[in-house]
């Protein structure tokens, strides 16, 4: 399909997902079956992916600077600013885009070849709005919250590093770790997974809505979600960082 | 009554739908036969707006559906029960979450209210105690009844039926035509019905339209449709070899 097409079908959905649901209790339930789904069941991998990547940044930062001028506690300083600014919001949200964004396409893919999207537009339902708001409103509320795990669970795995592995005393992580520290970027690293959770619901979403064809056809648009969101991810980072950073 | 005027349909250069004019009448099955590919899901979808026709007018009673907004529509697509091909229940949900869905979306009743409403839907399909069923325990015909039974929870006055017995064997699928007949009598309902089986024709066709290659090829009554002339709907009705023969002696 023409680019441009598919942006104007992409915010036509958008304007439908976002009218007013046909009944508030069923958008709340909704809601919370979806905060289950996306939020919940991502708890696992981001606490395993961020307790090993706080370790190995902690590895690996201490190896790079092993200089005798500069004192050990910079790796603390460091393993905390590189969760902070980019692993917990944008990697994170990578690795959700290819669990959530695929699970959403499909799901939705599913449902639109199967005919139950049909189903529920001829009983005068709003389909869009039905399926496709509670996603949204689900991700956008929990993501943050994963990041702001992902965050804590890095610095531990940072910490049990020093530990277990004799990278730095642990004390002089824990005095790096809270060594010129800006609160103002767990905010930025928040807001930016909000963002991100935005982009991974409704392109997801719009990829599994507007399938044709059968369970090929679905596995594809699951793919193309999952590649799509991660090239937008990347392009908000972008375009938030200049923005929020100044 | 549901009536088309003039409807036509096209896929990038091919006619789906040419010229189709039809009235469906209140209380009577009406079928849309015709082989595969002929363009019969394309009219049955295109009744309830689920694809946007490129002209003609669709009129429920005195309401013209092609003339009105998504919220119009919505109103009187309460009215409407749909079973699709594939039955198209929800399969997160088990059998009575799948039917007393429209109840909930739609209706403030209490869950006393639904829950009789379901369990008297269910045991009309006649698979009453299934409730708690998921739809990938069911077998083909159990979600056909069960689609039906979602169909009719709003005690909808136009009832759209899109190959109800494709997938079934013969005497399931007469079950399930006469099911469809003696709901449509029941409640009064404007019933449209896609088939391509003979057998449903002989059985519920009240009003019959054949479809060939887009275009409406014949109508008439179940009756008529044994003593045609038309080549077409002859070579669709007597397909086999056996069944050409009877007829000639
Ligand atoms: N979305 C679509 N895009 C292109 N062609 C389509 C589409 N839907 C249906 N058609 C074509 O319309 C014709 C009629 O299809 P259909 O109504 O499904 O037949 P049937 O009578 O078996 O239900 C077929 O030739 C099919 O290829
Ligand atoms: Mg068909």
């Amino acid at each position: 399909m023409h680019l441009l097409t598919q942006i104007g079908t992409y915010f036509l959905l958008m304007k439908r997902s976002f009218s007013r649901p046909e009944k508030y209790s069923v958008l709340y339930l909704q809601t919370m079956r979806e905060i289950e789904k996306v939020g919940i069941n991502s708890f696992p991998i981001v606490v395993i992916v961020s307790l090993f990547v706080g370790a190995v940044i902690t590895i690996q930062t201490n190896f790079n600077i092993e200089n005798p001028l500069f004192p050990r506690y910079i790796v603390g300083v460091t393993v905390r600013d590189s969760l902070l600014l980019e692993f917990s919001s944008t990697m994170v949200a990578l690795i959700l885009a290819g669990k959530v964004g695929s699970s959403i396409a499909s799901e939705l893919g599913m449902m639109r070849v199967t005919e139950q999207i049909d189903a529920l537009e001829v009983m005068g339902i709003n389909s869009a709005s039905y399926l496709i708001l509670p996603k949204i409103i689900a991700a956008v509320l929990f993501f943050p919250i994963l990041c702001l795990l992902s965050i804590i669970i890095g610095l531990v795995g940072g910490y049990l590093s020093c530990i277990w592995a004799n990278v730095i005393p642990p004390s002089e992580y824990i005095y790096g770790i809270q060594y010129a520290f800006y609160p103002y970027y767990i905010s930025y690293a928040l807001t930016k997974m909000a963002f991100y959770a935005l982009i991974i619901t409704t392109v997801s979403s719009y990829f599994g809505y507007y399938v044709q064809g059968g369970a090929v056809e679905v596995g594809k648009s699951s793919t193309r979600a999952v590649v799509q969101s991660s090239v937008l991810i990347l392009l908000a980072n972008l375009i938030l960082t200049r923005t929020i950073l100044q | 009554m549901i009536e088309v005027k003039h409807i036509y349909k096209s896929y990038e250069e091919s006619f789906v739908l040419n010229d189709v004019s039809v009235r469906f009448d209140q209380g009577k099955c009406n079928l849309i036969i015709g082989r595969s590919g002929s363009g019969k899901t394309v009219l049955l979808k295109s009744i309830v707006g689920l694809i946007e026709v490129d002209e003609g007018e669709i009129w429920y009673d005195t309401l013209n559906f092609c003339h009105m907004g998504i919220s119009a529509r919505q109103e009187i697509r309460k009215e409407m029960g749909m079973l699709f091909q594939g039955a198209a229940l929800f399969d997160s949900l088990s059998v009575e979450e799948n039917v007393m869905f429209p109840l909930n979306m739609l209706t403030s009743q209490s869950r006393g209210e639904k829950l009789d409403r379901v369990n008297f839907c269910l045991e009309r399909v006649k698979v009453a105690g299934s409730n708690a069923l998921y739809p990938s325990e069911l077998s083909g015909g159990m979600k056909k009844r069960v689609a039906i039974a979602r169909a009719i929870a709003l005690n909808p006055r136009y009832l759209f039926c899109d190959e109800p017995n494709s997938g079934l064997d013969p005497e399931t699928g007469i079950v399930i035509d006469n099911l469809i007949r003696e709901l449509t009598e029941e409640f009064n309902m404007t019933t449209i019905v896609n088939s391509h089986d003979m057998n449903s024709v002989l059985e519920i066709g009240d009003n019959v339209v054949f479809i060939y290659k887009g275009c409406k090829c014949w109508e008439g009554t179940r009756q008529e449709i044994l003593h045609t002339d038309n080549e077409a709907l002859n070579n669709f009705v007597f397909a086999t070899n056996m069944a050409r023969q009877i007829k000639q002696k």
